[in-house]
């Protein structure tokens, strides 16, 4: 009976354990309530985050606005960010209270991690295909779109596992931002779509200098011929763009590689001779582009509105800025014909809640930042694309797009390109499997490019041993050993073997010289 | 045979030191610290002034730290440290780092550092009055130092596209708020020619006096500052107490 008893008990356990794994992935789903409470007063706590645009924040204020006129008793607070990684830091200390906000912008790359808690973020899928109050559903008292209207592989890159937990809000990918001027100064012509070779063999070019020290194309003592924002965004479009292997869905870390390697040992070649940088090691690209110090400057196509000597966002003194002709293309490739460029941009999660009627409020106003005033309003503050055809194919859109380069401000050239950019190569993106673990993948991947560029840059030298040990700091800085998924092989690094083989060699003279010290006294004793 | 063991021993033991004696940096003097070139390893041993908010990045606890000795001051950008090693940094603790010089935007810093305590009596730098450098390049020479600016008067600042003033803004532009903690930022005058100065708010968040005192200021006040003399671009002190001297008529 005991026994009964005990095996009962332990099966519920497991049972208990088991779904304590996956948090809300497998367990209930949320129940759409049958009605709204359009009377109960209800608030909702929303964290955004912007571009530190007070355009932006405006765009926001209006949603909210708009969503409260809309439902009178409920009330939006904003809190607001300018940074994902601190909204992300805030998420999980409040998971832990249970404190979560209601509605959050995040990257699904946080939200993977998120769902590991057990009262975290709230499914879509039920709520978005309600015939009351979903995706312009009968009951949605605004001109919401359609789940067909969404951008397929942007609502696609919102899906983990078997469910939808986010909404696309806004997109954006990188763009090369060229000064055209000075590429033609060194001999070349700027193609459609550049290489890395290319981008490569000007940069190096443009680092002449004459006997005074300056440097011949740009007359200035200071030259970065190419900078790259995101570093990680740098190795996973390389990576991507070769087909090298990166991670599994599952979360098989896969990127300690002889690709990555081959790409390592290039990049250093120029971070070497300092025609390369990186935001992390010597600022902004934008700052040294206008400045007329960098040549090919890779940003987001977020980032449009501070690119270009008509920017309306400088962050330089204005007598520094110089006059060039930008450039905005894809950026480098390895393979032209097939092109790879990240999706990258907000997207918004709802967070599950004891209240139902919390939730569908949550997810109400998730809706209304779909419209095409929010969408339009959010996107021509930079170079951000609308993740609705509503939105995108709308009259408004469509003149504000032709009125490109009508003025330097609200059509500035260089931001509408940007956003075109994105439009025209909308199924040239691809975003990076998504598990829990990948944010910290991301940033390995970016490590690896810093810490090569420094190594170069303090006179390391790049051989097998500076891989290895590069590869195994990386490793151990973000943990990657411990995401689940991970089966990794992992080498010895050169110098250890050859301390361990010293040490070896040790124990074995100790051996031989012990067994001779035996062999001497036997010999003693027997004589 | 004992002494063959006892030679390769020692051989072996060199072979590992050897990489780790090649990373040690004597301690260097401000004219070493300032001859060094972007990139080449330093050490220095300074006191710790201020800090801003420990913070975790993909699990990596971190914290930047603005140092000073008798000499000279140092800013050490995201040292890697654990939230229980942040808190033994209090100011005054003196400390001896170790990282690779770097320029950023204009700000000389040390990154990739490590560091450790050092018995030693406190020290808090003195405020060093440099209001007749402002506007001059020798005011670089006192970049990372705790400084004093007297006598300055409040300016306007503006939101871009309207017309109205404020004597400060949250975040550059005014896109921040007291509830998001955004740096302030506020002009002041001296001589007919502006200059920005920040409160940082992760060195002096919205519950510290400086921030309250800045957010009372008013356009056309005079005021005495100290802070850090941060460089973005150009001296962009990160400023820690703020008084009014006179207020605006």
């Amino acid at each position: 009976m005991t026994k009964r008893i005990t095996a009962a008990f332990l099966a519920l356990l497991m049972l208990f354990l088991l779904s304590g794994c996956h948090g809300k992935q497998s367990g209930s789903a949320f129940t759409v309530p049958d009605h709204f409470d359009g009377k109960t007063p209800l608030e909702i706590v929303f964290w955004a985050k912007n571009d530190t645009n007070k355009n932006q924040v405006a765009v926001y204020q209006q949603a909210i606005d708009g969503f409260q006129a809309l439902y009178p008793n409920v009330t939006v607070n904003m809190r607001l960010y300018t940074d994902y990684g601190r909204i992300y830091n805030d998420v999980i200390t409040n998971i832990s209270t249970n404190t979560t906000p209601n509605v959050c912008i995040s990257y699904p790359d946080h939200i993977a991690t998120y769902l590991t808690g057990s009262n975290t973020v709230a499914a879509l899928d039920d709520l978005m295909k309600d015939a009351r109050f979903g995706l312009g559903g009968s009951e949605v008292r605004f001109d919401a779109p359609k789940a067909e209207e969404i951008v397929p592989e942007f609502l696609q890159e919102c899906r983990i596992g078997e469910r939808t937990y986010a909404m696309p809000y806004m997109r954006s990918t990188e763009a090369l931002y060229i000064n055209e001027d000075l590429v033609k100064k060194l001999g070349y012509e700027v193609p459609d779509i550049p290489t890395w070779d290319f981008v490569w063999e000007v940069s190096e070019k443009a680092m002449e200098q004459d006997e005074d020290g300056m440097f011949k194309v740009n007359g200035q003592k200071v030259l970065i011929p190419f900078i790259y924002k995101s570093t990680d965004n740098m190795m996973i479009s390389m990576l991507k763009q070769l087909d090298a292997p990166y991670s599994t869905e599952a979360g098989e870390i896969l990127i300690f590689n002889d690709t990555t390697k081959g790409l390592l040992e290039e990049i250093y070649v120029h971070g070497k001779s300092r025609a390369f940088s990186t935001f992390a090691i010597s600022s902004y690209p934008g700052n040294f582009l206008n400045a007329g110090q960098c040549i090919f400057a890779i940003d987001s196509t977020a980032g449009a509105t501070w690119m270009g000597s008509d920017a309306p966002l400088q962050d330089i003194h204005k007598e520094q800025v110089t006059r060039f002709n930008t450039r905005v293309t894809p950026i480098p490739q390895f393979h032209p014909d097939r092109l790879k460029m990240i999706s990258q941009g907000p997207s918004v999660c709802v967070f599950s809640k004891e209240n139902d009627q919390e939730v569908l409020a949550s997810w109400l106003f998730v809706q209304y930042l779909l419209t095409n005033g929010i969408q339009l309003g959010y996107a021509e503050t930079e170079g951000y694309l609308p993740v609705t055809t509503k939105a995108q194919n709308s009259a408004e859109y469509q003149d504000y797009l032709a009125r490109k380069g009508e003025d330097n401000k609200e059509h500035y050239r260089v931001k509408i390109e940007a956003s075109e950019l994105l439009m025209k190569h909308t199924a040239d993106t691809f975003v990076t499997p998504v598990f829990n673990g990948s944010a910290s993948l991301r940033s390995a991947a970016g490590q690896l490019i810093e810490n090569t560029v420094k190594g170069a840059r303090r006179k390391q030298e790049m051989n097998d041993a500076f891989i290895d040990k590069l590869y195994d700091e990386v490793r151990s800085l973000y943990r990657l050993d411990q995401i689940s998924g991970t089966k990794q092989t992992r080498e010895i690094p050169t110098s250890s073997k050859a301390v361990l083989g010293l040490i070896a060699g040790v124990w074995v003279l100790i051996g031989i010289f012990k067994l001779r010290e035996a062999g001497k006294n036997k010999t003693k004793q027997g004589k | 045979m004992k002494k063959i063991l006892a030679l390769v021993l020692a051989l072996a033991l060199v072979v590992c030191a050897i990489p780790a004696l090649a990373e040690e940096v004597a301690v260097m003097t401000k004219e070493e610290f300032s001859k060094a070139a972007v990139d080449d390893p330093v050490c220095v041993e300074a006191y710790v002034q201020g800090n801003q908010a420990w913070w975790e990045k993909d699990g990596i606890g971190q914290m930047t730290l603005y140092l000073q000795n008798e000499e000279d001051g140092y800013f050490a950008y995201n040292v890697q440290m654990t939230k229980e090693e942040s808190e033994k940094l209090v100011p005054g603790t003196k400390i001896r780092i170790s990282g690779f010089k770097a320029e950023w935007s204009g700000e000389i810093e040390i990154v990739d550092a490590k560091y450790e305590i050092l018995e030693a009596d406190p020290f808090i730098a003195e405020a060093e009055d440099v209001t007749a450098l402002l506007g001059k390049d020798e005011l670089a020479d006192h970049m990372n130092e705790k400084v004093a600016f007297k006598g300055l008067k409040v300016a306007a600042s503006k939101v871009d596209g309207k017309d109205d003033e404020f004597p400060f803004l949250y975040a550059w532009d005014g896109s921040g708020s007291r509830d998001a903690n955004s740096d302030l930022y506020f002009n002041v005058e001296l001589n007919g020619e502006v200059f920005t100065f920040t409160v940082e708010s992760y060195l002096c968040g919205n519950d510290s006096d400086v921030y309250k005192a800045v957010e009372g200021l008013k356009i056309g006040d005079t005021i005495d500052c100290e802070g850090f003399l941060y460089w973005y671009n150009g001296p962009n002190p990160h400023i820690t107490g703020a008084t009014v001297t006179a207020a605006a008529e």
